[in-house]
């Protein structure tokens, strides 16, 4: 079983009691213990079940590579799924339950998978489930969705918040191990902006728990002197519990602060994503050990070695009485020689290399455990938990010699370099035959802007395992980076660790080597999702030998840890089974993140109100207090209509337009795009921008003009006001703003640059109020000021002066139709007039009318929308606006577009109004049938719909649509198709369906 | 993610602040040009795997439009100058060359 | 080829299943071909699947650089819809569509079509009417779809936040028989059915040059030596520039990177595809429980197949502000694709200058879906010369301006 020891621990404080449930079990733990080792203190070593076959999981690593170790964390508004419980700090009141089995942990339904494995092999799913074919979708697929995922689905909303840093350093030192300290020690000295981050809450990695001394001391006392040092230069930044994510072009990197994770609830955001900038990026990640494939490595209580050291050394945890030591190298010695001084049984250390001799080895025999070279384990026995392991030659066929009772495994297949960050902006990797694994080519390095590299790989990611090299190595890491920079590395002397000399490892990717396919089948690579090393065979023979196709055929590597303990595994088996080099295979693609990092933390603060900026006009606040019911139109939120007590959106506007129409209406216009445009040459720049002449416009006059793009196609409409002979001001659509005035720029800085011109983009520095209907005139002469009679100011004129007292542009513009004035005043004076204009109204039966209504009007007057009659294909000749586009101009933009085959194809559809036979509405989007179907068996059309209303006014429907030729073919009545199959007919008319001559805007 | 060296306002911008506009240095056709070259200029672009001169505007900084020089392959930068520029400035032409010996302006093959 | 079938896996279990055969076979290049089809992704495979089984032309070679299927085949987001708006579009991915439908049983392989359903949520008062028009443009093309209330939104995806704040749902344009499949098998399958019909899958075969004779193709250079052919089909997706350099003509296309994210595994809580235009996200579950996610590309042109992490950002946001409850879910992994975008983002089956050489590509970010339909049409037009399914593609559209736009729905705001 496993359990606390009474002695040691170095990250725990046995008198600090943390208490947690696991499954509903009441537990005890101490603070400084992950929830695995507190789980394992309490001999819970069963912790989940696999993916595919619901095998029993028990955990096998200490740290982030865990794959079996997850579970559902927390509750409520706190719950997630999949947290790894290896690299979770216990904390007091933690909750959390196994996952992936049902009725319960023990007794798994799902395991009948298990004995039908041979049935189920990689890739079945691909050869079954195909006939009858109904049965996919309504009995196979169902079935298999529901044996999918892991972790349950959380329930609530996240009760958390997270947010974003940004660093912008010199060097970004990733992983607090000794290499990485070291590195950051180097940098620093020099001078450097350096920011080191650790994953874990704790420095110094392995080094103190391998036994390592530095310049004759114990580890843990020179880390403690590095921080203390690091702390002193005030252009270090360190920071725990910061996991580097990912490596970006161009320096970028992105750090996963877990802030308080640990602490719940503390009003800290829980997770913190850095965004940082780095010059150069030093990746310290360390080395993760690899399992050996023996049948029966999955069974609960088989561990790698350097895990079983780790829960030892770090948390006191025993995880067995009865240890056999499983290895191809000398490190895996430490393990054995660890648990023997916890006064722990190691029956035996069985080494696959045919001898072994290194200092290590000489300590363990000393010590007087058994060394067993040239043998494998044949198979483990036990179901949830290690019973004993059978004895077999290496080099045999798995012939059982021995069973040797025992109740945990350590294993150790070599150690492979964490080189993910290496690898995730295109750092490439050298095969390292000695040590067997890949490690980084520094030749091919990430390169950044410059092209030059900008990522260095230290210590053992950077394949130097040894503690002395490794050291040395982030020393050097540290220098190089700075030097690189430009800076000057300071001299010092790089401090000297020492650990046991270890003698050669031997590659063991089998054991034994000449196991059998039924041994085949009970060898685990992937241990989450259920991959053998007789899967990756199957793919080699079936064809599948890119090792893409074997990863996705398999899903070998595709689990929670995405291969950190099988991809090397795995592709030596594949490289075995086809007679390849394992370079040569090469490995699959490193991507993002390293370890799964939380979307609330990619999302930061911005969620709920703050997702994206709201754009308010100045009137926003009195909107709201009167009842506005809000549309979003780009980041700006206007009224759609102000309902009344009891009364529907469509009674609103219908109440609104009637108003307008008979008595005064009032329309906050302020998100209108209002775009100044000056210079001596800005006239003949509006020339080109606009379909129609905008040059010869006379100051204090308007006119509507039209934008296309470089395709011909309408993109912007809106009326220009000439302000004096060098000044216009553009208005554009709402939406339209911010992209014309880019375009203005565009064009004024890349093509005609020479051209004496400036633009400004002034929307927000107006507000701008639309005073609409009969009675606009008198109301603005109550308020007085300025003279805004017929004489001073005609229909398409504008004037500046006072309006209440509030200095003002007046435009006598109408997109309603009705006597229309649009008043402008500086964006802080708006409210004040508005609620001026409100108060002052009242007696003429002012009402403020939203966008609805102001749709409803401009439809009935025949006015077109920018995205309404126009959808990126329409060009103006289209919508009848040949009167906007100027026959006298050479050129404007979208002029020699118009020109092509298609766009004046006499067969367009163009603008037409459409009246309802029955006076209903038209659908939305409701095309005009034709006769027949095309080649692709499509029914024809001939048109479409482009608006349609209910006219509160004409107290009918309207429409306004695009139809073939249709201003050829008016009084044509023509069939449009509605959802429910039925048709309406609507008759073609003139595109006007109210005051035809203007007269009412012209009073 | 991106920087680039911003040559008006003399910012190493971030990506998150530019706008990307395309391809750089197209001669514009108008009216009067055949339908070939009217097509060419509006839609062929050069998408080259390698060395690629786009247009980016510093949308969220200065507000001004340059030019890039860099590799579609590496994303490495060669240099950037204003949009104001008929061509490549020489001296970006030479980075260019330097780093990739035979690369030849508007030598598509 | 042996067939698969539970009966065919229960016999090689017997066997520790060591009785399997190749999927599809290594040949060495022949000296000649009628048809050689550059790029063995899924639109190559399929063309070159439909050469063979409408049109009998099974002399035929698939080249592929790399390793089949490993372009955008493999790294898309598995989505499969043909609510389209315009009339062209709407044909050829309901044709693919229509032909995932039936595709497991057609090749002998499970691709694991799940037609669960396709939903593009309304946003904003424009996409409602956007929509709406879809939904009417459906009716007429064939197209099953409808425009469903925010309570039916609700209904269909109870983790979904209808109610804003800043985006409230106004509706959804629902495809119920849209849905998603396993993307790898899809080349998997088209790769196995061809090579059981003669087809020769060829890879580790980079085309390094096509070969010309009198304005006509007559083979190409690869790194296994010359291959002569009658008709070249060029199916590169990120690729067509490269390519259509060595045959001598431009295209109207840019490259650019997509990216895709996946969530770790979790219990099934999504049945159907999700697609946010407005806040710029979409969303699905895969069979194996991870939620498949996807967003905008990015605007610059690349060939490293990685993109800029603020697209991610912004896609994670959209999908939290559109599924609150995603936010304590983990990213598992992203990627990025090459993309090919077009003038009018819409693809181009089309002839080209080069007589016999025949392109399809620009895909965009909207190919997979298409893979079944655009084999058909392309095998077509290459065995014949013309399709009414690639008719609308030509290259010759945008000369004469005759775009096929499909951001029309949801593009321009008022």
């Amino acid at each position: 079983m496993s359990t606390r020891l009474q002695t040691g621990g170095r990250l725990i404080d046995r008198n600090a009691r943390r208490g947690f449930t696991f499954n509903g079990r009441r537990l005890e733990g101490v603070a400084g213990d992950t929830l695995a080792s507190a789980l394992l203190a309490n001999d819970q070593m069963l912790v989940g079940r696999s993916f595919k076959y619901h095998r029993p999981r028990g955990f096998v690593a200490a740290g982030a590579e865990e794959p079996n170790g997850l579970v559902n964390l927390g509750t409520g508004g706190r719950f997630e799924p999949n947290q790894r419980a290896t690299t979770t700090e216990l904390f007091d009141g933690l909750a959390c339950a196994s996952q992936n089995h049902w009725p319960s942990l023990d007794f798994d339904i799902g395991a009948v998978n298990g004995p039908l494995a041979r049935f189920l092999p990689a890739g079945f799913y691909y050869k079954t489930f195909i006939q009858p074919r109904p049965f996919w979708k309504h009995v196979y697929e169902p079935f298999i969705r529901q044996s999918a995922g892991l972790g349950q689905v959380p329930a609530e909303r996240d009760a958390d918040r997270y947010e974003h840093f940004y660093a912008f350093v010199d060097v970004l030192v990733i992983g607090g191990g000794i290499a990485g300290l070291q590195a950051a020690l180097a940098a620093g000295r020099a001078g450097a902006r350096v920011l080191l981050i650790e994953q874990t809450a704790h420095w110094g990695g392995r080094a103190p728990v391998d036994g390592v001394t530095i310049d004759g001391h114990p580890a843990e006392a020179w880390i403690a002197r590095a921080l203390k040092a690091l702390e002193g230069m005030e252009n270090v930044t360190l920071r725990t519990r910061c996991m580097g994510a990912g490596v970006y072009d161009h320096g970028y990197a992105l750090g996963y602060e877990r802030v308080a994770d640990h602490s719940p609830g503390d009003t800290r955001p829980r997770h913190r994503l850095w965004k940082i900038r780095a010059a150069r990026i030093i990746t310290a990640t360390g080395a993760i050990e690899r399992p050996l494939s023996f049948a029966g490595n999955d069974i609960p209580g088989v561990m790698l070695a350097s895990a079983v050291r780790d829960y030892v050394a770090n948390w006191a945890v025993s995880p067995g009485d009865r240890t056999v030591v499983v290895t191809n190298n000398d490190d895996a010695y430490r393990t054995a020689l660890m648990l023997r001084e916890a006064g722990l049984v190691v029956p035996a250390i069985i080494d696959a290399r045919p001898t072994a001799s290194g200092p290590l080895v000489r300590a363990a025999r000393e010590a007087g455990i058994r060394v067993e070279t040239g043998r494998g384990i044949a198979r483990v026995k036990g179901a949830k938990r290690v019973t004993g392991v059978a004895l077999c030659a290496q080099a045999g066929e798995g012939a059982v010699l021995e069973e040797i009772p025992c109740d945990a495994v350590a294993m150790s297949g070599g150690w492979s370099p964490v080189v993910h960050l290496w690898s995730h902006c295109g750092g490439k990797l050298t095969w390292d035959a000695g040590q067997a694994h890949f490690r980084p080519d520094p030749e091919r390095a990430p390169t950044s802007h410059d092209g030059a590299p900008f990522v260095i790989a230290a210590g053992s990611a950077n394949g130097y395992l040894l503690a002395g090299e490794a050291l040395a190595d982030g020393d050097a890491a540290g220098k190089s980076a700075v030097r690189s920079l430009g800076m000057a590395a300071k001299g010092g002397a790089v401090p000297k660790a020492e650990a046991e000399a270890e003698g050669p490892m031997t590659p063991v990717w089998m054991m034994p080597q000449g196991a059998g396919a039924e041994l085949r089948m009970k060898m685990w690579l992937d241990y989450q999702n259920d991959v053998k090393v007789s899967d990756v065979q199957l793919a080699a023979r079936e064809g599948y030998e890119s090792v893409e196709h074997t990863k996705r055929y398999t899903t070998l590597g595709m689990a929670t840890d995405q291969g950190k303990l099988s991809n090397i595994n795995g592709l030596a088996v594949l490289s075995q089974s086809l007679g390849a080099d394992i370079p040569q295979v090469g490995t699959t693609t490193f991507r993002p993140p390293y370890t799964p990092i939380s979307f609330g933390a990619i999302a930061g603060e911005a969620r709920g109100d703050t997702f994206q900026p709201l754009r308010r006009t100045p009137m926003h606040r009195w909107h709201e207090e009167n009842g506005a019911d809000w549309e979003p139109v780009g980041q700006w939120r206007r009224p759609y209509c102000y309902p009344r007590d009891g009364e529907s959106r469509e009674d609103a506007v219908g109440r609104e337009v009637k108003n307008t129409r008979q008595n005064l209406g009032l329309l906050d216009a302020s998100t209108l795009g209002k775009i100044l445009v000056k210079g001596p040459d800005a006239g003949r720049f509006l020339d080109m921008l606009y379909t129609n002449m905008m040059s010869n416009l006379k100051p204090g006059k308007c006119r509507y003009g039209l934008m296309c793009n470089e395709n011909g196609f309408l993109m912007d409409d809106g009326v220009v006001a000439r302000i004096d002979e060098e000044t216009f001001l553009c208005h554009t659509t709402s939406g339209g703003a911010e992209h014309i005035h880019a375009h203005m720029e565009d064009w004024l800085q890349c093509e005609w640059w020479d051209w004496r011109v400036y633009t400004a983009n002034l929307t927000e520095q107006f507000a701008q109020i639309a005073v609409v209907g009969p009675h606009a005139r008198d109301l603005l002469e109550k308020l007085g000021g300025m003279d805004v009679g017929a004489g001073a100011l005609p229909f398409m004129a504008w004037s500046e002066g006072e309006i209440a007292g509030v200095r003002a542009r007046v435009y006598r513009i109408s997109f309603s139709g009705e006597l229309s004035y649009e008043i402008a005043v500086p964006a802080s004076q708006g409210l004040a007039l508005w609620e001026k204009l409100v108060s002052a109204g009242e007696e003429f039966g002012l009402m403020p009318y939203g966008t609805e209504a102001l749709h409803v009007m401009r439809a009935e007057k025949g006015f077109i929308m920018i995205g309404d009659e126009t959808d990126g294909t329409v060009i103006p000749q289209d919508l009848g606006l040949h009167w906007a586009i100027s026959k006298k101009k050479d050129d404007y933009i979208g002029k020699r577009a118009q020109q092509r085959a298609h766009m004046v194809d006499p067969e367009r559809w163009q603008l037409v109004g459409l009246e309802t036979l029955g006076g209903g509405v038209l659908p939305e989007g409701a095309y005009a049938l034709a006769p027949d179907q095309n080649a692709n068996g499509q029914r024809n059309t001939q048109g479409r719909v482009t608006s349609t209303y209910y006219s509160p006014t004409l107290e009918r429907g309207i429409a306004l649509g695009l139809v073939r030729r249709g201003p050829e073919r008016m009084g044509e009545i023509i069939e449009f198709a509605t959802l429910d199959g039925t048709t309406m007919s609507a008759k073609i008319v003139d595109p006007v369906f109210y005051d035809k001559d203007g007269e009412k805007q012209n009073v | 993610m991106l920087i680039l060296h911003c040559p008006h306002c003399g910012v190493d911008a971030e990506e998150t602040e530019l706008a990307p506009g395309g391809e750089a240095h197209l001669k514009r056709f108008g009216p009067g040009s055949s339908d070939a070259e009217f097509e060419s200029y509006l839609f062929h672009r050069e998408n080259p795997r390698g060395v690629h001169f786009e247009r980016w505007r510093h949308a969220f900084g200065c507000g001004k439009w340059f030019i890039a020089a860099r590799a579609t392959d590496t994303l490495e930068v060669f240099g950037t100058y204003r949009a104001q520029t008929a061509a490549p400035p020489q001296d970006i032409r030479d980075a260019i060359t330097a780093k990739r010996p035979g690369w030849a302006w508007r030598d598509l093959a | 080829m042996r067939r698969y079938s539970v009966f065919a896996v229960a016999r090689e279990a017997a066997r520790y299943h060591t009785g399997w055969e190749r999927a599809w076979a290594s040949p060495e290049p022949k000296k000649r071909y009628d048809v050689i089809i550059i790029g063995a992704g899924g639109h190559g495979l399929a063309t070159a699947y439909y050469l063979g089984k409408n049109f009998g032309i099974t002399n035929v070679a698939v080249l592929e650089k790399g390793w089949l299927g490993g372009g955008n085949t493999g790294r898309n987001t598995t989505i499969i819809r043909s609510n389209y708006l315009q009339d062209p579009s709407a044909a050829i991915y309901e044709k693919a569509r229509s032909l995932y439908e039936t595709l497991s049983q057609d090749l002998n392989y499970n691709v694991m079509f799940s037609p669960r359903g396709v939903m593009m949520l309304a946003q904003t008062e424009h996409e409602r009417r956007g929509y709406e028009r879809t939904a009417h443009a459906n009716a007429l093309q064939g197209v099953e779809t409808s425009f469903i209330s925010p309570d039916r939104v609700k209904q269909l995806v109870p983790i979904i936040n209808i109610s804003g704040p800043r985006y409230p749902v106004l509706g959804a344009l629902w495809q119920p028989r849209g849905g998603t499949a396993r993307h790898d098998a899809v080349a998997w399958g088209y790769a196995r059915a061809c090579s059981a019909m003669g087809i020769d899958v060829i890879q580790q075969c980079e085309v390094t040059g096509i070969r010309q004779k009198g304005g006509k193709v007559a083979g190409v250079t690869t790194s296994r030596g010359d291959i002569a052919c009658d008709k070249l089909g060029i199916v590169v997706a990120g690729h067509s520039g490269v390519l259509a350099q060595m045959a001598g003509f431009r295209l109207p296309i840019e490259s650019v990177a997509l990216q895709a994210l996946v969530s770790e595994p979790i219990k099934p809580c999504i049945d159907v595809v999700v697609m946010a235009n407005t806040v710029h996200g979409y969303m699905s579950q895969s069979d194996k429980g991870e939620l498949v996610i996807g967003g905008g590309a990015d605007g610059y042109n690349n060939y490293t197949q990685r993109g800029s992490f603020h697209h991610v950002e912004e896609t994670v946001r959209a999908l939290i502000e559109t599924f609150p409850i995603i936010s304590r879910l983990k990213m598992l992994r992203q990627w990025g694709g090459i993309v090919d975008m077009t003038g009018d983002r819409s693809p181009i089956l089309s002839k080209t200058p080069l007589e016999n050489c025949f392109i399809n590509c620009g895909w965009g970010t909207g190919g997979f879906k298409a893979i079944p339909g655009s084999g058909w049409g392309f095998a077509e037009l290459m065995a014949r010369g013309a399709s009414p399914l690639t008719e609308a593609f030509g290259l010759d559209r945008f000369r004469e301006g005759r775009f096929i736009d499909e951001s029309v729905a949801a593009g321009v705001a008022h």
